[in-house]
């Protein structure tokens, strides 16, 4: 109570001396994501990963203190729009940051990106059109376009030699985008291509049966959250994993693990983050992350620390002033900072160029699932929209 | 052949499983005339109750046994405390309680076991496949499924055709007043009723929750669908609701397994592939459009 | 008209709509543009809450899947300014005459059910709509669809967030004019009849059908006007805007403002935006992190106003004389 009183005396002297009142506000940042309902465990461990990047900083950039404010969408585009919206024009925030879902990214980003005083910068979604044709200065990814994940997974399958492959996905955009990505670059034969209802299908056994009778060398799938869990345990129920290896892009991690239990193990997966990749700032973050909550962070996590590190990175090199925009834009662009995935470059359309990593479904030591990397896919990817993107 | 076979058999294991859930919820409908949205909140808390007795039994079969009786208690609870105001309402007060129930329960589960989703693993003898036909294969657990809804299937059928509280409820579909006029304690039938479809919809939950995940609002999207099979059948009807269950199993399963060849027959495949999930992802809402269309109160509904 | 204006619900009812006809100038004066966002949005969902009261209120008939006519408007908007017609003189129209003829047709196949099978069948024509826009792969799919705002050249710029919200206001108060119309005349009247009693009116010999599917297709066309301007107002379109969870949203919001009172939409949609805003950060201030389990409140808020307060918020305004 002391200190507070004090803090309020010293801005109120700093003020009455005539220093610019900017220089002592903090720097805001928004965070939206899912924080209620059933989507709710992914943003959560963002936001342990925010935190967590928070105290790593000493809960300052550049010098200035900086402030959080989380907002929940819901899981719905709409509700997502509006609180975008009350962040940008009531709250006035620097950076807005989070975005788990391509439908709420979208439905929120024109709010954010015209309105010009706002950085947006997602730290999941990685929708087409946002990549391509409405790509925009302010607006940054920490994850990935959606096609890249399935692409590089394409990729290690035609090294491996899988001869045919059988994909099946949710009837949705980012389902379709994800199963088009795997065509892109998988050169094997496609032996099926199904989709399923979205998002209340819970039983799978008809898919089962059919891959059982096709008898391919793979199984492609993307499904994310509970979905992933329920696919792969009636994949490992039916019998099939004995029989036919499972390819997956974001059905398995840090999240779903727990749930899929052993059942997962030995699937592997295409990420461009693993929680075992070789550099410094990873092991602090993941070591400080399992020792703070008892788990491994996930790739959401990893995504939202980067994107605070970013943000911080633009701050640091420009003393916590962030009154010129096009400063703290050049700045951003740098991505000088320590990601967790190593060392990236953001491309024309400021998504990063990144490596992307095959993964391994294993246990650890103490008996805790996770996954650990087993090969490089692909190296320096750009996004294959990056060229329908204006911006140089 | 076995291909077709084994189709048929998924359809009917989902079937039943929406009978399971469907049950229910026309028992309360039918008797009481209640809509009652929160019975997918019934159906989430008993995969949650049962998640965690199995953890403490450490027993899939014990933890399911005491899961029960434990759901009819949260049933009659639930009932004493919110639904037994709703009997005299019109169906719009109940869907709104009801709703708000559903929000609530959601929350409630996030508060006690956390946003993280659970799991129930198969149990043990359950964890293998079976030969339905020589060197047919089939998961012994979906078996399980189709076991558990035949007999849940049976018991309401002796229970509703044999039985003096059957005849209640026959009666109650029918004439509401009549049960009051026979001088039966409403009260006590309504609380044993609800109690009741909430045992079915807990089952049906932890019955679902290993080929599931047990999550918050896992009941919610599941609900409408077991609507649009109590409204198929027929409101208060369980032949009605068992036979919409089945019809809707197998519908599902045909645009699964089938559409995607049958339209390829006369489309590109690439068309095909997505033209399927999304008709068949209507196709019940079809079928309800149109049977309403046809017969406004359902197949086996009482006519008005 | 000054009489009125001494009953309590006049004199709320009239400050309220002061207060929205000059909410632009205020919130520019406060700085509070934030507050004109939440303010355009409540009036676009009054308008069809309006629309939906139409028929849930006057009519008694349950519904539920009025957002369909969101989908249906914000979709035509959509899809033609993805198709690069831009003008608002043939977007408008052929929004209108979209949800108009979707609605007379769904309403002669579903008012032939009754009570629960008729709000069942309305929702499974919500739902056979809402598949059908995810399924709109060319247009986004369950993505939704980035537009541009309609043009009228010459008379509005939809762009500018002022002029915007009073075209939304002009319409909510030109829909308000109509609804009062409407629910007086002869028309309302047996609506109101069939709804009390419809084997009375039937056998006093009006077709009550014709009378509900006539209510039906004006409350399609309205609702499909707030699918437009709310197209406009978040200049994009998806699925999620017509989901069975909005249309629910709707009937809370109708019933939260009171059934068949003309203005109890407008004290719903109100009362729903400032629950959901404030919610929130009230349970924070109780407790940190609190906030986000605010349904944990208005779960068991929605039953007591279920059970304990029919009227809605009309009714604490006092009895209506009608």
């Amino acid at each position: 109570m002391k200190n507070k009183l004090f803090g309020t005396a010293t801005i109120a002297a700093a003020m009455a001396f005539g220093l610019p009142a900017m220089a002592q506000s903090p720097i805001k940042i928004g965070f939206v994501s899912t924080f209620s309902g059933p989507q709710a465990a992914i943003g959560e461990d963002m936001r342990r990963s925010v935190e967590l990047a928070k105290e790593h900083l000493g809960g300052k950039m550049g010098g200035k203190p900086f402030e959080i404010i989380y907002e929940d969408d819901q899981f719905k585009p709409d509700v997502g729009k509006a609180r975008s919206e009350k962040l940008v024009q009531q709250d006035k925030v620097n950076f807005i940051a989070g975005y788990i879902w391509s439908n709420v990214l979208l439905a929120s980003y024109k709010t954010v990106v015209d309105e010009g005083d706002t950085i947006l910068v997602s730290a999941n979604a990685g929708p087409s059109q946002i990549a391509g044709d409405l790509c925009n200065k302010n607006f940054f990814s920490t994850s990935w376009q959606n096609d890249q994940t399935p692409m590089a997974m394409g990729e290690y399958l035609n090294t491996k030699g899988v001869k045919s492959l059988y994909l099946v996905g949710p009837n949705y955009a980012a389902g379709k985008d994800m199963l088009a990505g795997v065509k892109r670059t998988y050169k094997g034969k496609i032996v099926s291509e199904d989709y399923t209802k979205w998002p209340d299908q819970l039983d799978f056994s008809a898919e089962m049966t059919k891959i059982a009778a096709a008898k391919p060398d793979g199984i492609f799938i993307f499904y994310p959250g509970a979905h992933g869990v329920q696919f792969v345990k009636q994949w490992a129920q039916s019998g099939l994993n004995k029989t036919v290896p499972l390819y997956q892009v974001f059905s398995i991690d840090a999240i779903t693990l727990p749930q899929q239990g052993d059942l997962a193990l030995g699937t592997l997966g295409a990420q461009e983050w693993v929680n075992d990749l070789p550099n410094e700032a990873n092991k602090k973050y993941v070591a400080d992350f399992k020792k703070k909550h008892g788990v491994y962070p996930s790739y959401y996590g990893a995504q939202s620390y980067d994107a605070i590190m970013l943000m911080a990175s633009a701050a640091e090199a420009l003393k916590g002033d962030l009154s010129s925009k096009d400063k703290v834009r050049a700045e951003m662009k740098k991505a000088n900072f320590k990601s967790v995935r190593g060392d990236f470059k953001f491309g024309n359309n400021n998504f990063p160029i990144e490596n992307f990593y095959i993964q391994e479904t294993v246990k650890d030591p103490q008996g805790m699932m996770t996954v650990k990397t087993i090969a490089t896919a692909v190296k320096d990817a750009v996004d294959p929209f990056a060229a329908k993107c204006p911006m140089k | 052949m076995e291909y077709l076979l084994l189709q048929v058999l998924n359809g009917v294991q989902l079937g039943l499983l929406m009978f399971l859930l469907a049950a229910g919820l026309t028992l309360t409908l039918g008797i009481m005339d209640l809509v009652n949205l929160a019975h997918g909140s019934l159906y989430m808390m008993g995969a949650y109750i049962a998640w965690t007795l199995i953890g403490v039994t450490d027993s899939f079969v014990l933890g399911t046994l005491l899961a029960l009786p434990a759901i009819f208690l949260l049933g009659v609870a639930v009932e004493i405390v919110v639904i037994r105001k709703l009997y005299a309402r019109d169906h719009l007060t109940q869907v709104l309680a009801t709703f708000g129930l559903i929000l609530f329960f959601n929350e409630l589960v996030r508060a006690l076991w956390g946003p993280a989703g659970k799991s129930i693993a198969v149990p043990g003898f359950l964890n293998r496949t079976i030969e339905i036909l020589p060197g047919v294969p089939y998961p012994a657990y979906r078996f399980a499924i189709i076991v558990v809804g035949a007999l849940v299937a049976i018991l309401l059928a002796w229970l509703v055709a044999r039985t003096r509280l059957g005849m209640l409820i026959r009666a109650g579909a029918s004439n509401r007043r009549m049960i009051g006029a026979l001088g039966v304690n409403i009260e006590l039938l309504f609380s044993l009723v609800f109690g009741l479809g909430a045992v079915f919809a807990g089952l049906a939950g932890l019955m679902a929750a290993p080929i599931a995940s047990v999550r918050i609002g896992m009941g919610d999207d599941i609900l409408i669908l077991a609507l649009v099979i109590i409204v198929i059948g027929g409101i208060g009807s369980i032949k009605g609701a068992f036979i919409a269950a089945m019809v809707v199993g197998q519908i599902d399963i045909v645009g699964r397994a089938f559409l995607p060849d049958i339209l390829k027959t006369f489309m590109s495949s690439s068309a095909a592939s997505s033209a399927a999930p999304a008709i068949s992802q209507v196709l019940v809402y079809v079928l309800m459009a149109v049977v309403l269309v046809w017969r406004p109160t359902g197949l086996f509904g009482q006519r008005t | 008209m000054m009489a009125a204006l001494r009953t309590p619900r006049g004199l709320a009812t009239a400050l309220i709509l002061l207060v929205l006809a000059v909410l632009p100038l205020l919130t520019q004066a406060f700085d509070q543009r934030y507050l004109l966002s939440i303010g355009t949005r409540i009036v676009i969902w009054s308008i069809a809450a309006v629309s939906l009261n139409m028929i849930l209120g006057y009519g008694g008939l349950v519904s539920f899947g009025h957002a369909m006519f969101f989908g249906i408007g914000g979709y035509a908007v959509g899809i033609l300014s993805a198709e690069g017609v831009s003008s608002g003189w043939i977007q408008w129209p052929v929004a209108l005459l979209a949800a108009t003829a979707w609605a007379a047709l769904i309403g002669a196949l579903s008012l032939r059910t009754r009570g629960l099978y008729f709000i069942m069948i309305t929702l499974a024509f919500a739902q056979l709509v809402y598949y059908v826009g995810s399924g709109l792969e060319a247009y986004g799919g369950d993505d939704g669809l980035n537009i541009s705002r309609s043009r009228f050249p010459g008379l509005i710029d939809l762009r500018d967030k002022a002029s915007f919200y009073w075209l939304c206001f002009a319409l909510l108060c030109a829909s308000l004019w109509f609804c009062g119309r409407y629910a007086n005349s002869h028309f309302g009247l047996v609506l109101r009849g069939a709804k009390s009693n419809e084997l009375r009116m039937t056998a006093l010999g009006f077709p009550v059908f014709r009378y509900r599917l006539a209510a039906f297709t004006i409350a399609g066309a309205l609702g499909g006007l707030s699918g437009i301007l709310l197209a406009n107002e978040g200049a994009y379109v998806s699925p999620a805007m017509m989901s069975w969870m909005k249309s629910g949203d709707l009937i809370v919001i109708v019933v939260l403002g009171g059934m068949g009172a003309l203005f109890g939409p407008l004290y719903g949609t109100i009362a729903f935006f400032v629950l959901e805003e404030a919610l929130p950060p009230l349970l924070n201030l109780a407790h940190k992190g609190w906030g986000e389990y605010w349904m944990i409140v208005f779960g068991p808020l929605l039953v007591l106003i279920a059970l304990y307060a029919r009227g809605g918020i009309d009714s604490l305004l006092g009895r209506r004389h009608e």
